[in-house]
């Protein structure tokens, strides 16, 4: 083992960063919209979503990691599929137990994380060629970029669409109502969703050099 | 005038390059530009250039909608007096109305054209003159008693992310006006929607006389009120509640005079929005399963927002279709769909807006299949 490289090389660091910003899966690669649209509404099931997903990605990034000299290269897509598959239904069932409210809220989102782009995207491009470490790093990374973004645009939302956050009534507390301040309607429907994430894109791309296209 | 232009020639090296207020460059392009005509000259490719430039055109759309705004002054003070049953002269009814709609213009232009000249002076580009007819519009088509700052949220919203991310003026997709209504319609519906708000006033109940009801031509024929219906003369003439400038059919057909005398509004799109909205009409005649269906299909066209849909949002020239063919199915295709969001979905009383939004997005797709065909029937030609 010549090429052992320390637990948190440079290398591995840029794993954990990378999804952050230059290669945030939801801004960047464009994966993983259609839950970002649909659960972040309000600020805790965006929240609860990021860390179904962390857990969900993190675990099957490694055990995919750890069998991937073992999958048969014709079936892998199944393979993955059935790990993530339990991991989700795991989840689920969590969910329901100690967070029964959230997890209603979420409905069939927590279930459609299979079909989340991200996870399966990590899972070919990286899981599949990567030792069970380094496919952990990346899951965090990932989930965190993905789980980052729900965050921001969950928090815009609530505060907007529904004056709270974390349901805390923080505009009536402060008193704007009484001068005329009215919720936003707009923000609660998903196309504001979507909206706010093409700004998040704009003010990102306007920011970062290297994601400035040569037109 | 003299004066004036020694005036602009004085201050004009402070604001060419390597001037005091070099980045304000464009700002002061655009206040002289609008005093006096520029005297830069072509230097290479074509040289005929049209004596009507964006400028004019766009003050002519502006001027085309003066009717309807005039109009709609004088109906917004009409209705607040009808609803408290006070008798007023047309010139009090005016004056009332003129200092309701008065601030809603302003906000608009100011707001808009803030962002406008923000942008021009970050991005470097010259001012562009597009907003002028939004700005006139917007005011035209929301109801009365909107909050200023929603008015303003709604104008920056239109500006920036209607219009201004898409590359600016000439690049949006979707009409600003409308995108303002739009975001109006759904982030306040309770301003936007509604019995007691298209009245001055009617919201906060005020004075207003018992069982006065302020709902509007469509309201009342979708809640299948047929009694309270208007009569047709009403609302042709636009004694009708209803946003501030869309109600009068007469004050908008003078705007399409103008607009297509002066052929900057086409009146192929025009003619086949009326074309689609009454085709839609005639179909729900035959239908027939509702009351609402079977109102004479010709009503449609002077309730609520379809003629002045037809006349000044459907035509704007940057977010229709551009080749000949494309306006008339454009055009009827808005007309279908705003009779039958109208008549189908009952979350939508006014499916004009919508319908035009919609076209506005398909256009592009319309010029694409009418130039291909026009590309096939030439080749077939070439050949034979």
């Amino acid at each position: 083992m010549s090429d052992r490289e320390p637990l948190f090389s440079s290398r591995n660091i840029k794993l954990l960063t990378n999804p952050l910003n230059v290669d945030n899966p939801i801004t960047v690669q464009v994966l993983g919209i259609c839950s970002a649209l649909a659960i972040t509404v309000k600020l805790e099931p965006a929240v609860v979503m990021a860390i179904s997903v962390m857990v969900v990605l993190v675990v099957s990034n490694v055990v995919i990691s750890a069998l991937r000299k073992m999958i048969p290269p014709r079936i892998r897509i199944i393979v993955q599929l059935t790990v993530i598959a339990t991991m989700v239904i795991l989840v689920d069932q969590v969910l329901k137990a100690f967070a029964y409210e959230v997890s209603k809220q979420l409905s069939v989102f927590v279930g459609l994380i299979i079909t989340n782009c991200i996870i399966m995207g990590r899972l070919e491009a990286f899981a599949m060629s990567n030792r069970p470490w380094t496919a952990f790093l990346d899951g965090i990374g990932n989930s965190a970029g993905y789980g980052l973004i729900l965050i921001i645009v969950g928090f815009l939302r609530e505060l907007f669409g529904s004056g709270e956050i974390w349901g805390y009534p923080v505009f009536e507390k402060i008193g704007i109502y009484n001068i005329g301040y009215e919720n936003n309607g707009f923000m609660i429907l998903p196309p504001m969703a979507l909206i706010i994430i093409g700004v998040i894109i704009w003010v990102q791309r306007s920011r970062t050099k290297e994601l400035i296209e040569e037109s | 005038m003299k004066s004036l232009r020694k005036f602009v020639d004085k201050i004009k090296p402070h604001f060419s390059k390597g001037g005091k207020f070099e980045k304000l460059h464009s700002t002061f392009e655009a206040f002289e530009s609008f005093l006096f005509v520029p005297n830069r000259v072509t230097t290479k490719g074509a040289h005929i250039r049209d004596a009507l430039d964006m400028k004019r055109t766009m003050i002519i759309v502006v001027a085309a909608a003066v009717p309807a705004l005039l109009f709609g002054m004088w109906n917004t003070g009409y209705q607040h007096n009808l609803s408290i049953g006070m008798e007023a002269t047309i010139w009090e009814n005016f004056v009332f109305g003129f200092l309701k709609v008065l601030p809603i213009i302003v906000v608009s232009y100011v707001v808009g054209l803030g962002i406008e000249f923000a942008v021009a002076q970050i991005r470097g580009h010259e001012v562009n003159e597009g907003f002028l007819v939004s700005g006139f519009l917007i005011p035209l088509i929301v109801p009365v008693d909107v909050p200023l700052w929603m008015v303003a949220l709604a104008t920056a919203f239109a500006v920036i992310i209607g219009k201004e991310v898409f590359g600016g003026t000439g690049m949006n997709i979707l009409n600003p006006a409308l995108t303002a209504r739009a975001f109006l319609f759904f982030a306040y519906p309770g301003w936007m929607s509604g019995d007691t708000i298209w009245i001055q006033g009617l919201k906060s109940g005020e004075g207003v006389i018992d069982g006065f009801s302020g709902a509007t031509p469509l309201a009342n024929a979708a809640a299948g009120l047929f009694e309270n219906l208007p009569s047709t003369w009403e609302m042709f003439l636009g004694t009708i509640p209803g946003s501030i400038g869309e109600t009068s059919v007469i004050a908008i057909l003078i705007g399409a005079v103008i607009l297509i005398a002066t052929g900057i509004g086409s009146w192929k799109i025009m003619l086949s929005m009326a074309a689609g909205g009454l085709v839609m009409g005639l179909l729900f005649n035959l239908i027939a399963s509702n009351p609402f269906m079977e109102i004479p299909a010709w009503h449609h066209l002077i309730m609520g927002g379809f003629a002045f849909g037809a006349v000044f949002m459907a035509t704007d020239p940057v977010t229709a279709a551009q080749t000949e063919r494309g306006k008339w199915i454009y055009g009827f295709l808005a007309g279908i769909f705003a009779v039958l969001i109208r008549v189908i979905n009952p979350a939508y009383p006014e499916g004009v807006m919508l319908a035009i939004l919609l076209m506005n997005v398909f256009a592009p797709l319309i010029d694409h299949y009418v130039i291909e065909a026009n590309i096939k029937k030439r080749r077939l030609r070439a050949k034979s």
